[in-house]
């Protein structure tokens, strides 16, 4: 049987299969139904500066192939994630954990970065910039190439481990915000966030989100996930990470085909608690199928 | 939390638009109180459905017809299997119950009651249930209840059957402790006609069921609460009423 191993910005992974950030907690839930030590890694809980409840509820909608959220970055802010969050995390994850963080400022991100770059357990930062769920919070960065570079360079001087940019895919020019972030110093980029959608009730004839629009994520967004990871491999060196609507085997090894290094699976931990697992053991299967020797082989070959 | 195939043994209308399902399975971990949540072909998100009885391997769910997923589970046939995530939610602290507990149901929130009578009158509760509908012809599970032992008041809103007016038209009686499931409007009545400590069921919307998404969270008194994981079961000093 040939090798899963990856290598993301220094740290070798058993497998390219990461739960993706808003999708798996801490981990912990998982850990309920499955040994989640079979991860190469997972993003955990996106972290801000401050507690947040997040948006009023409803706060999902339902889509063909996919769904909204508005969860509104709802977390416990970053000391309580550090002080009561990560041990709960470490006590069913042996390996080293994608911190992910969202701000409203630059002075946030780095605050809420420069805490959790000191965690042992924590071996990335995963820069959220993209959230599209607060009203004038994250999406401002994710939008201009300037601004995703100040955050980028904030962030990199005041921390030591990778930093990966998490890209919003609701621009129109994501490779140029890429190399923005890449110029700025970036270790990696990790791309799609969901793209901005909407539902409406026929019968109340409102939206079926309180806050109007969410993400949308899910199966249905695929195809546009692949096409963006390919233009942002083409554009930049540094690693890639590919997520958006990822949800069999064959997903990941498309998208590591479209040049993504590693894959995040995000929706589908949400409708099969057990589907990273699944992907894991279904892999060599699709390797075998395709001829594929090495998972690593095949970054990129198809940009 | 669980996640296993049950097998439809039968799938029944109860009124117009609410139905019965059996289904054979691992019920380890199914509750009073506590939700089974059902993967559907075609949609994306399951359904998050309440335990109204177990009997062995015998899970039975009441639910009501209100969009298309729950239109394609009326349709399902006894045979097929279904992916389903067991032992949801919190569930009801039935060591508060007292020598004489209340439980109040409205609509689709009778079924958790039932469960939770059956598992009162083993204990050998006095059990009081009011079920609450909008007509007579709404009305389900009442003979059930009866066959426990409960004493049971029907209310109907239009008077058709019963009692006429809400559920707490009929709250007069003394009781130990409340139970109660039902609409959010429902729910706040009933909290302000209590004269005793309670345990409220609430609904949301909900992404995956199982805590991990955070979609259907809400703040209480002591800090947010997830319904799927923290609730469905809220207890009455803890809910705090959003204006």
């Amino acid at each position: 049987m040939g090798s899963l191993k990856v290598n993301l910005c220094g740290i070798e992974l058993e497998n390219p299969v990461i739960p993706a950030s808003g999708t798996f907690g801490f981990g912990y839930e998982f850990a309920e139904i499955y040994d989640i030590n079979c991860l190469g890694t997972f993003s955990f809980k996106g972290t801000t500066k401050d507690p947040r409840f997040g948006n009023p509820t409803p706060r999902i909608a339902e889509c063909t192939a996919g769904m909204i959220n508005a969860v509104g970055l709802q977390n416990p802010g970053v000391e309580k994630v550090i002080s009561e969050e990560l041990p709960k995390l470490s006590a069913c994850f042996n390996k080293k954990v994608m911190a992910n963080v969202s701000g409203f400022s630059v002075e946030d991100y780095v605050y809420t970065c420069e805490k959790l770059d000191k965690e042992e357990q924590v071996g990335w930062l995963e820069v959220n910039i993209s959230c599209p769920n607060v009203h004038g919070g994250g999406m401002s960065f994710g939008t201009s190439p300037e601004a995703a570079a100040e955050v980028t360079r904030a962030v990199k001087a005041a921390t030591t481990k990778p930093v990966i940019i998490k890209l919003s895919p609701n621009v129109t020019d994501i490779a140029s915000i890429a190399v923005a972030c890449e110029e700025a110093g970036a270790d990696g980029i990790s791309l799609i966030n969901t793209l901005l959608g909407m539902r409406i009730n026929l019968r109340t004839r409102r939206p079926v989100i309180a806050n109007k629009m969410g993400g949308f994520s899910g199966s249905a967004i695929f195809p546009v996930a692949v096409r963006m990871v390919c233009q942002v491999a083409n554009a930049v060196k540094i690693p890639v990470v590919g997520m958006g609507g990822v949800t069999t085997a064959e997903d990941v090894v498309e998208m590591m085909m479209a040049g993504a290094r590693a894959v995040e699976v995000g929706a589908a931990n949400l409708i099969n608690p057990t589907a990273c697992r699944d992907i894991i053991d279904d892999l060599p299967r699709v390797m075998e199928k395709y001829g594929i020797e090495n998972l690593k082989d095949i970054i990129g070959v198809a940009k | 939390m669980k996640q296993s195939i049950f097998t439809v043994k039968s799938n029944t209308a109860l009124t117009a638009t609410v139905y019965r399902m059996e289904l054979s399975g691992d019920t380890a971990e199914c509750r009073p109180g506590g939700f089974v949540n059902i993967a559907l072909s075609e949609k994306f998100l399951r359904r998050p459905i309440s335990v109204c009885d177990v009997n062995g391997d015998i899970l039975t769910i009441i639910y009501k017809v209100v969009g298309a997923g729950t239109e394609q589970m009326s349709q399902i046939k006894a045979g097929a299997t279904l992916d389903v995530l067991t032992g949801l939610g919190n569930g009801y602290d039935l060591k508060k119950a007292g020598a004489a507990p209340l439980l109040i149901g409205g609509g689709v929130g009778v079924p958790p009651m039932y469960l939770l009578a059956k598992k009162l009158r083993e204990e050998g509760k006095r059990v009081s249930v009011i079920l609450g509908f909008n007509t007579k012809t709404e009305v389900f599970c009442e003979e059930d209840f009866r066959a426990l032992g409960c004493d049971v008041t029907v209310t109907t809103v239009d008077g058709t059957y019963g009692v006429r007016g809400f559920v707490t038209d009929a709250m007069d009686g003394d009781y130990s402790h409340i139970f109660t499931c039902g609409p959010e409007p429902m729910l706040r009545a009933v909290y302000k006609a209590s004269k005793t400590d309670g345990q409220f069921s609430f609904e949301e919307r909900m992404g995956c069921g199982f805590g991990a998404c955070m979609g259907c969270s809400c703040k209480t008194v002591t800090g947010y609460k997830r319904i799927c994981k923290e609730g469905p079961v809220l207890s009455k000093e803890e809910i705090l009423w959003e204006a």
